[in-house]
């Protein structure tokens, strides 16, 4: 898939997001399989296009960091690893997090297309808030708009 | 016929340009009369000359790596591979009953499909101009059947339409592209089309509108047996009595409009998705299969590379066995292939050069899940005709792929549940354990198929950033990057080449993988052999 191809369509999908729904909020009882009472799905919020809907620095962490970075942010490891974000002294300056949710690093996707400056400012702030880290500082969204350069 | 002596045939024209102008010319001038124009693969690789014994350490098993190993044993090196996981293959995976799987995290998944029944997780179709790896498929007795791509009666849905009802792909097809050319009908008899089209070319153009969209004499696209024989019928054509074929009714343009549904019309022109694709009878991994059986014991399984280093006289390789992993093993070579993906290779200690280095942090790795779920009856085909191809939907699952064998068979199926690559919903199917990966899967796919509820038996769920061997699904170039790094990243750099999908125009597929590792391994063998 080339990098324009993905660009245009991000850009189809904002359009269509504008026009209809922000997001699709979904509860939804689940049938997992035959046998046995069925487990409720709890809520949980789906992005509509490219771009994620998520607002909350909580939220953005559990839907989209902790697929590589893991619940609790523990990091894994297999032929390469993922980070652990607990007690991670990296995210210390601020400007360090910013600047590595909005361009990626390495193998790690670029976010800066897919979250606003809010959505970036708000998980920043919820990783340097949990996990062991308690920076108090809290990045605001102008922030990541000077990151962007 | 006509005359000979004033048409200049195709052929002939050919062996002119050939021996007026060498074959570069000729290929090229093939290229413009329509031929060769669809690979880069020119045959087998032909590696002549001595290596005079000289040896190469191969780094992964994938098809980039078995293939430099094959081409190069073959060529008189001596070869030997290591791989991370306990398989060769790589991302050339199949999951079947019996097999497991733990992904990051350390949540394992027992697949418990029936025995014949499997999902590729990764690659899964081929195209018909791939033709490196068909090349390989048919030298290493790899069998082949149809994958099907577009299947006329699979469905279209978009959840906030046609009150959610999915819409057969042959009828949008129809009635999107019949009221088309009715309105482009009209605007050429109303004249707008004057100052752009001659009046020659507007009768022909309006003959091509009624046949392509077909309309009726009118240039009407509305319910009657011409829409119907693309469309389909309400009542389909029988036998005996009762045997007259009824019309149906066309969805208006403007729900087609606002449905969006249009957009996945092109999906099926695209050049990578044109028919005739393929996939290999069995599973895609029958191809890591062949290749692994091919090259027996050069390749060491288990084998986790924590350091490359390198001299100007060869190769030292730092390695762990998986089971022992405090126990550092080193091997030597003159030479190095390496076809680690790059999301693992940034993160190791490597001897190349600085603009190496940096094309090798260059490219992120995409996210893509897969969800294969089997069901207790084909109901696809038994209760909708649907044999084989792609049904899709705007919902996060994206799509559900039907198995494109096995057809017409009473029992047990498995179907592609959910395909997410890139894009929003990628990375929330990632962040979900894998059973509620499988249980929103059916949640989702149970509104284009309501008998998922009933037939459901197992699942099992693959999120690519979560795969221990790869981190990611594809290299993920940026136009930007691939404009200062990409050079950067094919070069020889001392001992060191690097192979793979990362390294190819064609990221993401089987046959970049390939024809890297060709390109990679000729290059190298010419350096060998003229030092």
């Amino acid at each position: 898939m080339g990098a324009d191809e993905r660009v245009s369509r991000s850009r189809w999908c904002w359009t269509a997001s504008l026009l209809t729904m922000l997001a699709i909020r979904l509860s939804l009882p689940a049938a997992l399989a035959e046998e046995g009472p069925p487990t409720p799905l709890s809520e949980r919020t789906f992005s509509s296009g490219y771009k994620f809907v998520e607002m909350s620095g909580e939220e953005l962490f559990s839907n989209v960091c902790q697929g590589c970075h893991m619940p609790g942010g523990t990091g894994a490891t297999g032929a390469g690893s993922y980070p652990s974000l607990a007690g991670n002294r990296n995210l210390e300056s601020s400007g360090y997090p910013i600047y590595v949710v909005v361009n990626g690093r390495r193998g790690m996707p670029p976010f800066g297309e897919m979250m606003t400056d809010d959505q970036i400012a708000a998980v920043v702030n919820y990783l340097r808030t949990h996990f062991g880290n308690s920076y108090e500082d809290r990045v605001t969204a102008k922030d990541v708009r000077a990151a962007r350069r | 016929m006509l005359d000979n002596n004033e048409v200049v045939r195709r052929r002939d024209l050919l062996s002119l340009i050939g021996a007026m102008a060498g074959s570069a010319a000729m290929y090229h001038a093939m290229t413009s009369l329509g031929f060769a124009s669809d690979s880069r693969y020119r045959g087998p690789v032909k590696l002549e000359g001595d290596p005079k014994g000289a040896s190469v350490l191969i780094l992964g098993a994938g098809l980039a790596g078995m293939t430099a190993a094959l081409e190069l044993r073959n060529a008189g090196y001596k070869v030997q591979v290591l791989e991370y996981n306990a398989r060769a293959g790589g991302r050339n995976w199949t999951l079947r009953g019996g097999d497991s799987f733990t992904e990051l995290g350390g949540l394992t998944q027992t697949c418990a499909f029936e025995q014949g029944l499997y999902i590729n997780p990764g690659p899964w179709r081929i195209p018909y101009h791939h033709r490196a790896l068909l090349d390989y498929c048919k030298r290493l007795g790899v069998a082949l059947e149809p994958f099907i791509q577009l299947n006329h009666n699979a469905f279209l849905h978009a959840s906030r339409a046609f009150d959610g009802v999915p819409q057969r792909i042959r009828a949008v097809r129809a009635d999107f592209q019949g009221q088309v050319s009715e309105l482009l009908a009209k605007a050429t008899k109303q004249g707008a089309l004057d100052e752009a089209v001659s009046r020659d070319d507007q009768e022909i153009l309006l003959q091509a509108l009624r046949s392509w969209g077909a309309l009726d004499r009118n240039y009407r696209y509305s319910a009657n047996l011409i829409s119907a024989e693309y469309r389909g019928y309400a009542e389909a054509p029988g036998g005996g009595l009762s045997s007259a074929p009824l019309p149906s009714e066309p969805v208006a343009l403007s729900d087609i409009l606002k449905s969006r549904l249009w957009r996945y019309l092109q999906t099926f022109a695209n050049y990578n998705f044109q028919t005739t694709m393929f996939q290999p009878v069995g599973g895609m991994d029958m191809i890591g299969k062949a290749f692994a059986k091919e090259l027996g014991g050069d390749i060491r399984t288990n084998a986790k590379v924590t350091q490359i280093q390198q001299t100007d006289r060869g190769v030292r390789i730092t390695y762990v066995d998986t089971a022992h992993p405090d126990i550092p093993r080193q091997v030597t070579a003159d030479w190095c292939v390496c076809t680690i993906p790059l999301s693992i290779l940034s993160q190791l200690p490597v001897d190349v050069s600085a603009p190496m280095k940096a094309a090798i942090d260059a490219v992120p790795y995409a996210a893509a899940v897969k969800i294969g779920l089997q069901f207790k009856r084909r109901f696809w085909e038994e209760d909708e005709a649907i044999y084989g191809g792609i049904s899709y939907t705007d919902l996060p699952i994206r799509q559900i792929a039907y198995p494109n064998t096995g057809f017409n068979r009473s029992g047990r199926g498995v179907l592609l549940g959910a395909y997410l690559f890139d894009g929003a919903n990628a990375y929330e199917f990632t962040a979900m354990p894998p059973e509620e990966r499988i249980a929103r899967a059916i949640e989702f796919g149970a509104a284009i198929h309501p008998q998922y509820k009933d037939e459901y038996e197992n699942g099992v769920a693959v999120a690519w950033h979560r795969v221990p061997f790869v981190l990611g699904c594809s290299g993920d170039w940026s136009e930007e990057a691939r404009a200062e790094h990409y050079k950067n990243l094919c070069q020889i750099d001392g001992r060191i080449v690097l192979a793979g999908e990362h390294a190819s125009a064609l990221p993401a597929w089987q046959e970049g993988a390939i024809l890297s590792a060709l390109d990679a391994v000729t290059r190298l063998h010419d350096r060998v052999v003229r030092t």
